[in-house]
């Protein structure tokens, strides 16, 4: 007969092992699938824009400005998704802007990532004044308002990818340095570590090797999470003039080159703009659905 | 009461010297403001009369010493470019900021608690799916682009709306929206986590064994509890809106603070970068410290010792 | 006529696995100003049985019931805005929690008046007023100054005083009571039973009192049912049960309670080897069966209900002493 134990087994039973069932286990997560499969298109866009751009993406053409797109009355399949003010063919930007756009935004990410890891690392670790000090900071940062120094900043810097990488980097730690504290204050007394401590590990040691791996997931959460953050600050930081500077195919800067002909011609702003949208769309469905899927407590 | 507020006080004050501590270093670090301001033709004499003028010449610590010293006296100095006191320009544009973040965050609250609250209540439905989808939709679009392509919509194909400009309240719907869809999502889902635990709490049953009404349980006893947590939000994010301005009122031409920082910035107008910076961080720390004491008016248990 | 009338009482919750029959058919009466104790262990579907008679069973789970009326109501026909004014009003209900069954936002008055308000036509004031009676009449001192509080400055056994008083502020004929004292101290547990005994014959209310502890029931009850896995097994008036336990289960529960006078110190407490039975899908037979010493083959068959007077077990071994006319039920289908 049937006993609660079979039951209660069944509820229980660990996720499914081996990669192939992993993975079919995680592509079962409709926002995962979903952002997983659309930022893959998006990197492959990306990764092979020479093979797959029809045109030079810094050529110009004065005789085709502002061909629409196929779509439109006037569009043709020469400039799938037609020419910006200069005649260069928008597709092709398009691919190569996928490039800067997944460079800044995942670059930013891991500088952002390796700062606050260190300081949430020392402040849960360490507590008492270390841990004062940096909640301080992180106060601090919080006051700031990013959008208008890394406004100022990049203005005085001169706008470059280099410069927009390194303010980004510098201002959206915070995010990290709280998770990773919250998460090292609950670790720090768990068993295994007073284990090590007693081994007599060195304490650079137990961060890095007991305490650290322990915040992976938690770690890819919020790197997706900022990487979408710091995509969207570039697009604006290009938009109004002081990010990645032209004629570099930046969709923010498209977007604001596109802006003196939205009027007669919306698609110019529209279809950077979509581009922007599915890829940030993209990052954070795959985001959500990596904490939905490592902590299934975490739901909703 | 009275001690934890004056320590709160106190770390406000200590977070607002540090932020404009930081942005002073930031602005000076960046580059040469003697430069920047004589321009590309400025020969090295001119140059170096700017930097006396200014008082650039001086040690940086100096200049933060007597920078500060002076804004302790609400003395912000004078702009380089608009030939005016920064304090004057400030005051002149504060107001229509402030507006438009209090009709920001109106926006946001009218859409993100209903749609919130509705998505709890309709757990699994299509209308939950539908929310998050609009949360999850809304968190991936640029700011500016929404902007934009609100223009397009409503002044340019509808006429509805005015494209810029601050004449009338009708200018700044647009930029209300623009500025207060960003807030939404984070809200909704607050909203809608937190009406999904209350629902599930004990004290719920019991307001439903008592013989209320199932919109009394939902609207005295669930909301109540569920939006102590919102608060604090939303004075978060109406901090973030006031920093996030300087987007917005660009594109839309609305000449309040943020609108007058771009100007600054594009014209290396130090004097007043450094002090809208300072006074955006004042106010969110303000709205925080603010948050903390209308949790304490909402909720008991804070309250009433 | 008795107040409340429960004849074949389901709750069945549809999981993937098939369905949960959590409450399998269950029958009992229950006289006014009486005390019936319904018994069992966790998971036997004792709190869903209160759940189903208050009409605030989860939305998954499914009740129907032959019979389900209270004073001539009939509970099933009610509609969502009739049960509201039953609830609170008619029936009242006392949760297992104290702690967490009263809302942190609104204080203690305010949460009392909220019902009289609800139910009858009283103003501000009076609602207050009769608030406060009721804090004094389940023993607690200087209301007026309680009403003010809020839940989290009151202790565990005075927020299920206030909840007590609660459920008596319309002076309902029947209060649910479910597990009320389990999550108090002994001693808090004791003064809690008092209260509510004196209350009951005070008010004359009728009390189903839902527990797993046998101890509390002795105390306290007129009549007891022992459920175990989702059926009545045997129900008896109080004095009856507990001088002539038919049940193996009622015998086994018996045993694993000290008992003053009759357990010998240092003597073992008996116990119940193994575990309930899954509730989802059919389950044919003596539920008990995997776990009973006398099991025998027909044990796996339908067992009939035997009643003599108001003692009725659902056992092939029972033995009461009238010769019990056979009565028979498709037990457990």
């Amino acid at each position: 007969m049937s006993t609660p134990a079979t039951l209660a087994i069944n509820d229980y039973l660990p996720p499914p092992s081996g990669l192939g069932r992993r993975l079919r286990h995680c592509f079962g997560h409709r926002g995962f699938a979903l952002g997983a499969g659309l930022l893959l298109l998006i990197i492959i866009g990306a990764v092979c824009a020479p093979l797959l751009a029809p045109h030079d993406p810094y050529a110009q053409d004065v005789m085709q400005r502002m061909k629409p797109p196929v779509w439109m009355a006037k569009g043709t399949w020469q400039y799938p998704l037609g020419t910006d003010k200069l005649g260069r063919d928008y597709l092709s930007r398009l691919l190569f802007g996928a490039r800067i756009s997944l460079f800044i935004g995942l670059a930013a990410a891991v500088i952002s990532g390796l700062i606050g890891t260190v300081l949430g690392l020392l402040a849960g670790y360490f507590g008492g004044k270390v841990d004062a000090l940096i909640s301080y900071l992180i106060t601090t940062r919080l006051a700031m308002p990013v959008v208008m120094v890394a406004l100022a900043s990049a203005s005085l810097m001169g706008g470059s990818l280099n410069v927009v990488i390194v303010l980004l980097g510098c201002l959206l730690w915070d995010r990290f340095a709280v998770v990773v504290r919250a998460a090292v204050q609950q670790i720090r007394d768990a068993e295994y570590v007073a284990a090590a401590q007693a081994l007599g590990c060195t304490t650079p040691r137990i961060l890095f090797s007991e305490i650290l791996p322990n915040l992976v997931g938690a770690l890819i959460v919020v790197a997706t999470l900022e990487m979408a953050h710091a995509i969207l600050l570039e697009s604006a930081l290009s938009f109004l003039g002081v990010g990645v500077q032209p004629p570099t195919p930046s969709w923010g800067l498209m977007i604001a080159e596109g802006k003196p002909y939205m009027f007669f011609s919306p698609w110019v702003i529209a279809i950077p703009g979509v581009a922007l949208m599915l890829l940030v769309l993209a990052i954070n469905l795959l985001g959500d659905g990596i904490r939905d899927l490592i902590l299934p407590d975490g739901r909703n | 009461m009275l001690g934890f507020l004056l320590r709160r006080l106190g770390i406000a004050l200590c977070v607002a010297v540090t932020v404009s501590l930081i942005s002073f270093s930031l602005l000076h670090l960046s580059g040469d403001l003697a430069t920047a301001i004589g321009g590309p033709e400025a020969s090295s004499e001119q140059i170096e009369q700017i930097r006396v003028q200014y008082g650039l010449d001086k040690p940086l610590a100096t200049q933060y010493v007597n920078w500060l010293g002076d804004v302790l006296r609400l003395d912000l100095g004078n702009s380089f470019f608009f030939q005016e006191s920064v304090y004057n320009l400030i005051a002149s544009r504060l107001p229509i900021t402030l507006s438009l973040g209090a009709m920001a965050l109106v926006v946001a609250l009218v859409v993100a608690i209903p749609l919130g609250v509705l998505a709890a209540v309709k757990r699994d439905t299509w209308i939950d799916r539908l929310a998050l989808s609009i949360a999850v939709l809304g968190q991936a679009m640029p700011s500016f682009w929404f902007a934009l392509m609100l223009i397009v919509l409503f002044a340019v194909t509808l006429h509805w709306l005015p494209v810029s400009g601050n004449a009338t309240w009708a200018h700044f719907v647009m930029p209300a929206i623009a500025l207060g869809y960003y807030a939404t999502p984070a809200i909704m889902r607050l909203t809608r986590a937190g009406m999904l635990d209350v629902l599930a709490s004990d004290y719920i049953r019991t307001a439903r064994a008592k013989g209320l009404r199932p919109g009394r349980v939902l609207f005295k006893h669930a909301l109540r509890n569920a939006l102590i947590p919102v608060v604090a939000v939303a004075a978060v994010e109406f901090g973030f809106m006031l920093g996030g301005s300087v987007v917005i009122e660009t594109v839309f031409s609305l000449q309040g603070i943020g609108q007058l920082a771009w100007d600054a910035i594009a014209r290396n107008d130090f004097p007043v970068v450094q002090a809208v910076v300072l006074l955006i961080a004042l106010i969110y720390i303000v709205l925080t410290l603010l948050a903390d004491l209308l949790n304490a008016v909402l909720d008991p248990r804070i309250r009433v010792r | 006529m008795a107040l409340l009338h429960v004849e074949n009482l389901r709750v069945d919750i549809p999981l993937e696995g098939g369905t949960l029959h959590a409450v399998r058919g269950l029958d009992f009466v229950v006289e006014r100003g009486e005390m019936l104790c319904i018994v069992g262990e966790s998971g036997c579907g004792k709190s869903l049985t209160s759940l189903a008679l208050m009409g605030l069973l989860p939305r998954k789970a499914q009740r129907t019931a032959t019979r389900l009326s209270l004073d001539g109501i009939d509970l099933q026909g009610q509609s969502e805005r009739q049960m509201c004014d039953l609830r609170g009003n008619r029936l009242a209900m006392i949760f297992q929690e104290p702690m967490t069954s009263l809302n942190p936002a609104y204080s203690i008055g305010d949460q009392l008046a909220e019902v009289v308000r609800q139910h009858k036509k009283l103003s501000r004031g009076q609602a207050w007023e009769r608030a406060g009676q009721m804090l004094e009449k389940v023993g607690i001192s200087n209301p007026a100054e309680r009403l003010q509080q809020y839940p989290h400055q009151l202790s565990g056994g005075l927020r299920q005083r206030v909840v007590i008083a609660m459920a008596l502020m319309c002076e309902p004929d029947l209060i649910i009571a479910d597990e009320p004292t389990t999550a108090l101290d002994v001693t808090i547990q004791a003064q809690i039973l008092r209260l509510l005994r004196s209350i009951q014959r005070e008010f004359g209310t009728a009390v189903i009192f839902i527990t797993h502890d046998l101890g509390v029931v002795a105390r306290i009850a007129d009549q007891v049912a022992v459920m175990y896995a989702g059926e009545i097994v045997e129900a008896a008036p109080a004095a009856e049960l507990f001088e002539n336990p038919q049940h193996p289960y009622t015998r086994g529960l018996l045993a694993s309670i000290p008992i003053p006078g009759r357990t010998q110190p240092g003597q073992p407490l008996g116990s119940i080897p193994g575990l309930v039975p899954s509730l989802v899908g059919v389950q044919p037979g003596c539920a008990f069966r995997n776990r009973c010493s006398q099991a025998v083959d027909i044990c796996a068959q339908p067992v009939a209900e035997r009643e003599v007077e108001r003692h009725r077990v659902r056992c092939v071994f029972a033995e009461l002493h009238q010769q019990a006319p056979l009565r028979a039920k498709g037990g457990g289908r």
